[in-house]
């Protein structure tokens, strides 16, 4: 246990109901790891990962972001965040869906904003500016002011990206992030997260794309039937 | 077969349907805003309520639902002031009937569109850190405007409609004007054939206008 890890998730536990979906999992994430999680599909990757944001509560071990325990406010009395606090704790966090959930609403810019403006506090014109400068960086500068509907599913998860990115969280979560797009449209999201990594960015990453796990990432988790091995 | 069409006395005594026209709209703009405020705020609470919250809302609902409008109006308009002696004007009286029941309706109307905002969308707002309250205003508000437009067009069309029952308590909206035309001039056939073509042609360009809405605010998925 390497007293610099970013991330840290001790024996955790998590079933739904009968069903023990993790079995006292143990990771560690250093500071600019990419860490993927591969294995069957119900193996509980993605439970894992919505752990760590705390999109699904847990029942046991924990999990601590920069020392900080996340969905409790301390390890041992496990007594949960009260909500203005966990969405404090959530913006430490950025997360990439699956199925992208970009707001429908709001345009490529806007998505990248709301949270940059509401959770950031950041000045209009300043967020703009960042929301700016990250879909430059996707190859979309060009799409700010198309909706959801208007992009391309490599596109809209593009967006997606620089939604989590923008908020310069400690750890991005990637949750199967290329699995609901067409064959052609994977690479250009791919390269977009080979880049994060060159630069240092810390991610947990669950996918199926093995090549992908193999050449961008530091270390390689196996997961089955709940638990982990490296 | 000795009935003759005549339109010039309807045509005389025109303002009483024109009038009537604008209480009308008047009527329902005012039920819809409140109703709407009403469903809007019961519908919110009514999805985050414990069990003693949603039996309320639902008694309100299933009473509302069950009663007939006209018995709801003769109830508000006549039973209320004397059981609790208070006094109000008919258009009040049925303003407050027709938001009740709007109310009513749109409760169901927001409380399935709140449900049909995907689940990843709320996800995507608590991963970036928004408040619960934020979630709200954000992103769940917006996009059940968007699912629930179809629906809430037929309700507003309705609603529109039902406004002809406020003539049983004497309100000088459409319905009434036609029936004070009638009684005046025994041209039966004339004034209602003239009111219903007034009831189409707005109803129609209240749907044409709501459609433009939904064309602009749909949510492609």
């Amino acid at each position: 246990m390497s007293a610099t890890s970013l991330l840290q998730i001790d024996k955790l536990n998590k079933s739904f109901g009968e069903n023990q979906v993790l079995t006292s999992v143990d990771l560690n994430v250093v500071a600019g790891e990419v860490v993927t999680i591969i294995g069957p599909s119900g193996s509980g990757k993605t439970t894992l990962l919505r752990c760590v944001n705390f999109l699904e509560t847990y029942d046991g071990g924990s999990i601590q972001i920069d020392g900080r325990e996340v969905g409790f406010t301390d390890s041992v009395s496990r007594k949960r965040r009260g909500e203005a606090d966990l969405a404090g704790m959530r913006a430490e966090t950025g997360m990439v869906f699956q199925s992208f959930n970009l707001f429908p609403h709001l345009t490529a810019e806007q998505n990248i904003m709301l949270g940059l403006r509401r959770v950031r506090k950041k000045p209009h014109k300043e967020a703009r500016e960042i929301a700016q400068h990250w879909l430059a960086r996707v190859g979309l500068d060009h799409k700010a002011d198309s909706l959801p509907s208007e992009l391309s599913g490599g596109q809209q998860q593009r967006v997606g990206i620089a939604r989590a990115v923008a908020m310069d969280p400690k750890v991005l979560l990637l949750d199967e992030i290329t699995s609901a797009l067409d064959p052609e449209l994977v690479n250009e999201v791919l390269d977009v997260v080979r880049q994060l990594a060159v630069e240092g960015m810390t991610m947990l990453v669950v996918t199926h794309e093995i090549a992908f796990a193999r050449d961008a990432s530091h270390r390689i988790v196996f997961m089955a039937d709940g638990s982990g091995r490296e | 077969m000795g009935y003759q069409l005549s339109f010039t006395q309807i045509w005389a005594n025109f303002d009483k349907l024109s009038g009537g026209l604008l209480l009308s709209l008047e009527l329902a703009l005012i039920s819809i805003a409140i109703g709407a405020l009403i469903g809007l705020v019961l519908a919110i609470w009514y999805v985050s309520a414990g069990r003693i919250g949603r039996t309320l809302i639902s008694a309100y609902v299933e009473f509302i639902r069950n009663v007939p409008l006209l018995l709801l109006v003769y109830l508000v308009f006549y039973g209320l002031p004397t059981a609790v002696n208070i006094a109000y004007s008919a258009p009040v009286s049925f303003v407050a009937t027709l938001s009740l029941y709007a109310g009513a309706y749109l409760v169901e109307v927001f409380r399935s569109g709140l449900d049909a905002v995907p689940k990843g969308l709320m996800d995507a707002g608590k991963a970036m850190g928004l408040t619960p309250w934020q979630r709200l205003i954000y992103v769940r508000l917006p996009t059940m405007t968007r699912i629930t437009l179809p629906a809430l067009s037929n309700t507003f069309i309705s609603l529109f409609k039902d406004t002809s029952i406020a003539s049983v308590i004497a309100v000088p909206e459409l319905t009434y004007g036609a029936q004070w035309i009638n009684n005046k001039t025994f041209r039966i056939v004339e004034v209602y054939a003239v009111t219903t073509v007034l009831y189409v042609v707005t109803g129609y360009v209240i749907l044409f206008g709501l459609r433009l809405l939904e064309r602009r605010f749909r949510v492609e998925r």
